[in-house]
């Protein structure tokens, strides 16, 4: 039996209001039965330093990726990880982190490669549940362990390769890093190490839309009318359009994937997760350097 | 216990632990980074660490014959503050020649890898080549 979804009137403009909850809802739901909070950071150890009354840790680098081989845990992995967390099919997973929910967004996608039915994100993530002056505990769960059945991931539908990208050229591309990334300035975050790309550069034709203009200053998202501005009527990209989105690794753009999906309500929307790290370092694919997204090869 | 041996006992203490036993303790550590009273080091010493994804800063300098070692991380950041707590800590009472010694490779022996991956453990790594270069600079 499904949480009923969050009837509040910030989120009702959106495309898929159903998922996202504010952190007025979440504190009233926190005990309901069937919702689980999850949440979900680039630092895996803030969890631990205090967090939602409830809340279960799920790493985004020591869970969710296979340990051996680039590329997520298959559907077996996905199985054991939800059964030893405790989390059954039919439960509402409601998903939150810090920088603005991107670990959570990426974590939100992961879910959604196994088709997981109802998974949210918290708005504002963990910030604005601290700013509203939430609880926070260091209390873990007792978990009992769930059944959870294997699903096949599904990659086809949400997730692409480079050898879709390569296809996929000329057709809308977003990038969404950083302007001096994007450039070619850096292969980095400006402030993050050096590393994990030996060009510098964008993929030709990927306009750049740096993640964070999607979220405001408390790490909510932008109004409806304000992400439709940005995403239609500044870009021109068509609801109906197929759109691909990469950042470096794929946790920001998981962010814009989530933006362009479930709250502006496009039809085909893509996270290429090999992103700059892959193709940065790809023999022989075609890049572009400077601000201007530059032609199809 | 002879004070090069900290660090070494620190090693000790996490491999005796199971992997989730492990981030407890560094957690333990994180929470445990002394604070630097405002004003106990000049803004223009700290340095920050660039291998690090969160913003930390390190101090090295010579106070009488020791060599003092402080760092400051954000609360929002507590694997980071863990590393730097774990460095403050072993390092501590070292000579310039005893912290010089620490194997570059220290960060990688504490049994890490697999509880919080090799990507973040990078960044201690950065913070001890950094320590070790002001030392070098000290006793130049």
């Amino acid at each position: 039996m499904p949480v009923p979804t969050d009837p509040s009137q910030e989120l009702a403009e959106y495309s898929h209001p159903d998922r996202l909850v504010s952190v007025p809802w979440l504190a009233a739901n926190l005990s309901t039965p069937g919702l689980v909070v999850v949440e979900s950071n680039e630092d895996i150890l803030l969890y631990d330093t205090g967090h939602i009354p409830g809340a279960i840790k799920i790493d985004w680098h020591t869970e969710l990726n296979d340990p051996v081989v680039r590329d997520y845990v298959d559907g077996d992995g996905f199985a054991a990880l939800m059964s030893a967390k405790g989390i059954s099919r039919d439960d509402t997973v409601v998903i939150y982190g810090d920088k603005s929910n991107w670990w959570a967004s990426y974590a939100l996608w992961v879910f959604t490669l196994f088709g997981h039915p109802d998974v949210r994100l918290l708005n504002g993530g963990r910030d604005a549940w601290i700013a509203s002056g939430g609880e926070l505990t260091r209390e873990v769960p007792d978990l009992s362990p769930s059944n959870y059945p294997v699903i096949a991931r599904n990659d086809g539908d949400i997730r692409a390769f480079k050898e879709d990208v390569l296809g996929h050229l000329g057709k809308p591309l977003i990038d969404v890093r950083s302007p001096e990334e994007y450039s070619g300035e850096r292969t980095h975050m400006p402030a993050y190490p050096e590393e994990g790309a030996l060009r510098g550069g964008h993929i030709p034709t990927a306009r750049s839309i740096p993640w964070a203009r999607a979220a405001r200053e408390d790490g909510t998202f932008k109004s409806a009318s304000e992400l439709r501005e940005l995403y239609v009527d500044q870009q021109g990209f068509d609801p109906e359009a197929e759109v691909i989105t990469y950042c470096r690794i794929g946790e920001r753009s998981s962010h814009t994937w989530f933006v362009m999906k479930y709250l502006l309500g496009f039809d085909s929307v893509k996270n290429y997760d090999g992103s700059w790290t892959e193709w940065g370092s790809a023999v022989r694919v075609p890049i572009q350097t400077g601000t201007e997204p530059g032609e199809a090869p | 216990m002879s004070a090069t041996s900290t660090l070494g006992s620190i090693r000790e203490d996490f491999l005796a632990l199971e992997v989730p036993d492990r981030l407890q303790l560094l957690l333990e550590f994180s929470d445990s980074l002394p604070d630097v009273p405002e004003g106990a080091v000049p803004e223009d010493h700290w340095e920050r660490v660039e291998e690090c994804q969160s913003p930390v800063f390190i101090s090295v300098v010579r106070e009488s014959d020791d060599i003092v070692v402080r760092a400051t991380a954000p609360a929002e950041a507590p694997t980071t503050r863990g590393f730097a707590s774990i460095l403050v800590h072993g390092l501590r009472g070292l000579t310039a020649q005893e912290i010089l010694d620490v194997p570059p490779d220290f960060p990688l022996s504490l049994g890490l890898q697999n509880a919080v991956s090799m990507l973040r453990l990078r960044g201690m790594s950065g913070m001890l080549w950094r320590i070790k270069r002001h030392v070098e600079e000290l006793v130049a």
